[in-house]
């Protein structure tokens, strides 16, 4: 474990995920549990942003669900080291099934940040983005600088996926801005917004 | 007749209830159904690494508008505890059908711990649970559960009994 290493990243997580959801359009958003759903709610709240405030480990496969369903929509997955951690196995279904559409972007801090920031695994010898190529993901990378994230953006939204970046930033201990947390409201709303009223009739 | 080609009676179900993606962890007692998935253009077959993700993935498939069926053995509920957080907290329809081990028959006794604490444990996370021990009451109790689910009810699992399903032995995999 290295843990001194990410503090002096470049790259700042609040300024990462404003410029990952600027003109979103109609892209499609799951926020894993903790940071990643605290930076998209401070970028914006959206009907068709799901933040998800438990089920660890499920992000990714969640987004896969998603995006099967929706082929002409964009999809991406927002989400932390830890919480990617806990679903790597999500990885390999995600290349089992290629979906074009689906984008995965890990903010990779090397902490747990909801629980004192305590290191994870990423800050020693592990590799999300080698572990993604390796599962089969075809478009994989890790962003280290602002040039790289310029990159990474671009596929991010628009390269024939499965798409899979980890993103490093700097560990922060950031103002909260909380997205709303009533599940079946946060369920209906992305329905309604998507598929129309009949989705909750 | 209902009953004889059981699994092909949850394949209909599935069918009339417009079930789009099927997730699953093989099992022997689900072989057959989901070789009829894979081979149905309408639905789309998501092999799992681990059951959980089958519970995640189905929520996602619901907020894009597709119905979804989990499909695991029993041991696999275990695996599936946190995540149906998701069904209780935004009421995500998730119907389950799971092969039962652990119980008539069971030659393993390692499976039992984990058969005997399936419906038990699916009931503390709010899953509503039917036992199915015929195999003419099969596709009905699929297709039943489902129309609660996908109404709004939250979600449902139906065990499929070793008793139905034939009990697993080693006898004929021993050499003589």
């Amino acid at each position: 474990m290295d843990v001194e290493r990410a503090t002096c990243y470049p790259l700042r997580r609040r300024e990462v995920v404003s410029g990952l959801l600027s003109d979103r359009g109609d892209l499609l958003l799951i926020t894993g549990l903790g940071a990643p759903a605290w930076d998209a709610a401070a970028a914006g709240d959206s009907p068709f942003t799901f933040p998800l405030w438990a089920a660890m480990g499920g992000a990714a496969a969640m987004g896969l669900g998603l995006a099967l369903a929706q082929p002409e929509r964009r999809v991406l997955v927002l989400t932390g080291d830890g919480e990617m951690l806990m679903g790597l196995g999500s990885l390999a279904t995600i290349a089992a099934l290629a979906p074009a559409n689906l984008a995965i972007a890990v903010l990779d801090n090397e902490r747990y940040g909801e629980t004192g920031m305590q290191p994870t695994h990423t800050a020693g010898a592990t590799d999300l983005a080698a572990i993604a190529a390796a599962a089969g993901i075809s478009v994989t990378g890790t962003v280290r600088d602002a040039a790289g994230l310029e990159h990474a953006q671009g596929d991010l939204r628009d390269a024939v996926g499965p798409v899979f970046y980890a993103i490093k930033v700097r560990p922060e201990d950031l103002p909260l801005t909380l997205p709303p947390r009533h599940g079946v409201w946060l369920k209906d709303r992305f329905r309604v917004a998507l598929l129309g009223d009949a989705a909750v009739l | 007749m209902a009953g004889a080609d059981w699994p092909r009676d949850i394949f209909q179900s599935l069918s009339d209830l417009d079930v789009r993606q099927v997730a699953f962890v093989p099992d022997a007692g689900h072989a057959r159904l989901i070789e009829m998935c894979h081979d149905h253009d309408a639905i789309v077959t998501v092999p799992l690494t681990t059951e959980e993700e089958g519970v995640a993935l189905l929520a996602g498939a619901w907020l894009g508008g597709q119905r979804g069926a989990l499909l695991m053995q029993s041991s696999g509920v275990g695996n599936c505890i946190n995540m149906l957080a998701l069904v209780k907290s935004c009421r995500f329809p998730m119907l389950i059908i799971v092969t039962m081990r652990g119980q008539w028959g069971e030659t393993n006794p390692w499976q039992v711990p984990m058969g005997q604490a399936v419906a038990e444990s699916l009931k503390l996370m709010g899953v509503m649970v039917t036992a199915v021990e015929v195999a003419e009451d099969v596709g009905a109790t699929v297709k039943e559960a489902g129309d609660m689910v996908f109404s709004g009810a939250g979600g449902a699992a139906v065990l499929l009994s070793q008793r139905l399903i034939g009990a697993k032995t080693f006898d004929d995999r021993i050499p003589d």
